[in-house]
């Protein structure tokens, strides 16, 4: 008689990658499904991007913007975890994920509105699938489960995708909804950015499990790992996940290792009392748009002209987004004792004549 | 007209609303198959189907975040919580994800969501299971929180509350599910949110209270007439927003009044009541504004609840209190 397999084992897992950090191909079988077209509309995303972290970074010091996580680095599991989505499909962001929301259709000025604190920075417009950011670490994720199954109940074979890092994944409400999204199958994409800190704390402090995307394997929902500083590596895996989840497959963990390069927050963050130069200069020579730019200039679809070209488009959408954020006017007491209820109740109603 | 008590007119709201807005969902745990722990669903599964009516796994905060995320959707979830103390788990949900939604949004998402839960003392229930946490919600903007007193009420503020589009935490009395049958109407009708009800017309004293207290307070009104002391009682059926109006002008007519309220003294829906009065008629009185209420203890042990709630002994002498002053 054989011993009962009574231990639970967990495989090795090995992370997906498409190009190597010098821009080669070393997964053909992993391409996404991108034509040429779409490869430099991704790469022209990624680059815009950073220009436009490296732009908010600066007005936040010249106290223009408030509350900003920078998100350089990232740019791969941000922009192409979005990028292969539909505009159906519904994005639930945690604060970091601006790129996400505005690649969704968010109007920059609101994020830079939502920097700043005003109201008008979470009103989504009518037509665009998104949440504004969640400050809660965590909350999204039992969240969009709820919006999964609001696609499943009507019948629409749209997909939820929400963002939370490797520090959310040891929240409560980060296990319920992974819990109830495979308890209900329904069509909805975790993605971890697993940037290697919650703030100051590193992973290894986060949890004892080899990989955050085992932590599927307790839900029941499919997990991987995925290079999240490779943007074709993070797009297959997503394009994978959402055709899963629109067949009625069910949900998908996804763990995108990558880092980021700034500080956690540009409110008093500074990196360097927990993490040294040498790790950073390892990772920067993972990075997404080097990466990106030596795979598509040697396809010939990438020039000096077209990454220029791009720089310059993101400095001025920039300049009039934080223009237009600007010029927004303020809000008034009154108006948000309005914003409380459908129905203004009288003891509301009779504070807005106190701040009248 | 059919005899219903607490529990049969919360199961009836229920079945209405489901049948007139296939938007209406009801879950929570063990709500589905085996119609909830009170049986305050039973038979909803099986008319509805479980795509409507079905029990979730057992996470409080999972519960009400699925109904945000449903609320978002354009549903219309009724989730409930088990028993009230498991709202510790879903505050986070509750208070700062539904009912920030509206005002964090600009009015571009709202959460239609009712949150019921039974509460309340007198039944021996274990730790957690009957604490009077209406305050702590009371105190959060943006959710409105609603106690019915009586079968009727519960039936017309049930279908209300889900007709509302802004969150409702609603909590039902465990003394209450099971308490003496009522005449309750057939088919739908509303009990308009926010609004008081005078239970009983009096000269002397107003007692405001809510809940399972207005039946203390009324026992102690008959006992109080017995003494040739008239007493009017306002269930306030709403504790958040309050009916102030109702109020004032009760006080306006009596000049005293006392809140009765199971949940601890400090700080709870009592007080607001009582700074209301002060804001709005403190000129009329003429005696200081008594609130009769739990001791600031964590919630009283089972073998001693009955002398830890209010009791229409201790009503009575504050209503005494209040008319020598």
């Amino acid at each position: 008689m054989t011993k009962p397999n009574y231990v639970v084992q967990l495989k090795e897992l090995e992370k997906l990658s498409v190009l190597s950090p010098d821009g080669e191909i070393i997964n053909q079988e992993a391409m996404p499904d991108l034509d040429d077209n779409q490869l430099k509309e991704l790469m022209r995303r990624m680059v815009f991007t950073r220009v436009w972290d490296q732009r908010a970074i600066s007005l936040q010091r010249q106290g223009r913007l408030g509350f900003y996580a920078p998100v350089s680095g990232q740019e791969a599991s941000m922009v192409a975890s979005q990028f292969v989505l539909e505009k159906e499909d519904f994005v639930v962001p945690g604060y970091r994920d601006m790129p996400q929301i505005y690649w969704h259709g968010y109007p920059m000025y609101q994020t830079f509105l939502y920097s700043k604190g005003h109201q008008h920075g979470g009103q989504v417009p009518e037509g665009v699938n998104a949440l504004m950011p969640q400050i809660i670490i965590g909350a999204q994720i039992i969240q969009a489960a709820g919006i999964a199954m609001g696609f499943k109940r009507k019948g629409q074979k749209n997909v939820v995708i929400t963002y939370t890092g490797d520090g959310g994944s040891s929240q409560g409400d980060f296990y319920e909804g992974l819990n109830f999204a495979g308890a209900f199958n329904l069509p909805v994409i975790f993605v971890v950015q697993n940037n290697g800190y919650a703030i100051s704390t590193p992973v290894s402090k986060q949890t004892k499990a080899e990989s955050i995307a085992q932590k599927a394997v307790a839900a029941g929902i499919r997990g991987v790992q995925v290079d999240g500083m490779d943007a074709l590596a993070v797009a297959k895996v997503v394009q994978e996940a959402a055709e899963i989840a629109r067949n009625g497959g069910g949900a998908t963990l996804i763990e995108a290792i990558t880092y980021r390069y700034g500080p956690h927050s540009m409110s008093g963050d500074d990196p360097t009392k927990y993490r040294d130069k040498e790790e950073e200069e390892k990772w920067k020579e993972k990075d997404p748009i080097i990466r990106m730019r030596k795979f598509l200039q040697a396809k010939n679809l990438w020039t000096e002209e077209d990454e220029e070209k791009t720089m310059e488009e993101a400095r001025k959408t920039v300049a009039e987004e934080i223009k237009k954020a600007e010029s927004v006017e303020n809000m008034t007491i009154a108006g948000l004792l309005d914003s409380m209820f459908e129905h203004t109740p009288p003891n509301l109603e009779r504070q807005k004549k106190e701040f009248s | 007209m059919a005899k219903m008590n607490m529990k049969e007119a919360i199961t009836d709201a229920l079945r209405i609303e489901l049948a007139r807005d296939e938007k209406v969902m009801v879950f929570g745990e063990d709500v589905g198959h085996v119609g909830g722990v009170f049986r305050a669903t039973a038979g909803l599964q099986k008319e509805f189907g479980e795509e409507r009516v079905f029990d979730t796994p057992l996470a409080e905060s999972g519960i009400c975040g699925l109904a945000v995320g449903l609320g978002v959707q354009g549903f219309r979830p009724v989730a409930e919580i088990q028993f009230v103390g498991f709202i510790f788990e879903a505050l986070d949900s509750i208070v700062v994800q539904a009912a920030r939604m509206r005002y964090r949004s600009g009015g571009r998402y709202n959460s239609p969501i009712v949150f019921r839960t039974p509460f309340g003392m007198g039944v021996r229930a274990p730790e957690l299971h009957s604490d009077p946490l209406e305050g702590i919600l009371a105190q959060s903007p943006g959710i409105k929180v609603v106690i019915p007193s009586n079968p009727y009420d519960a039936k017309g503020l049930l279908i209300a509350s889900i007709r509302d589009n802004d969150p409702v935490f609603f909590m039902e009395h465990l003394n209450l599910y099971h308490m003496a049958r009522q005449e309750v109407p057939e088919g739908e009708y509303v009990i308009e949110l926010g609004k008081a009800n005078v239970v009983r017309e009096g000269s002397d004293v107003t007692i405001i209270t809510y809940g399972n207290m207005v039946h203390t307070s009324m026992k102690a009104a008959q006992e109080l007439e017995k003494e040739g002391i008239q007493v009017e009682v306002i269930d306030l059926r709403t504790v958040s927003p309050i009916d102030t109006e109702t109020i004032i002008e009760s006080v306006k007519k009596t000049n005293r009044a006392i809140v009765v309220q199971e949940a601890q003294k400090s700080s709870g829906v009592a007080a607001e009541v009582v700074a209301q009065i002060n804001e709005y008629a403190i000129l009329h009185l003429e005696a200081p504004v008594l609130r009769i209420a739990a001791p600031d203890t964590v919630t009283g042990f089972p073998m001693i609840e009955k002398e830890w709630v209010p009791t229409p002994e201790r009503i009575i002498k504050g209503v005494k209190e209040v008319i020598e002053f």
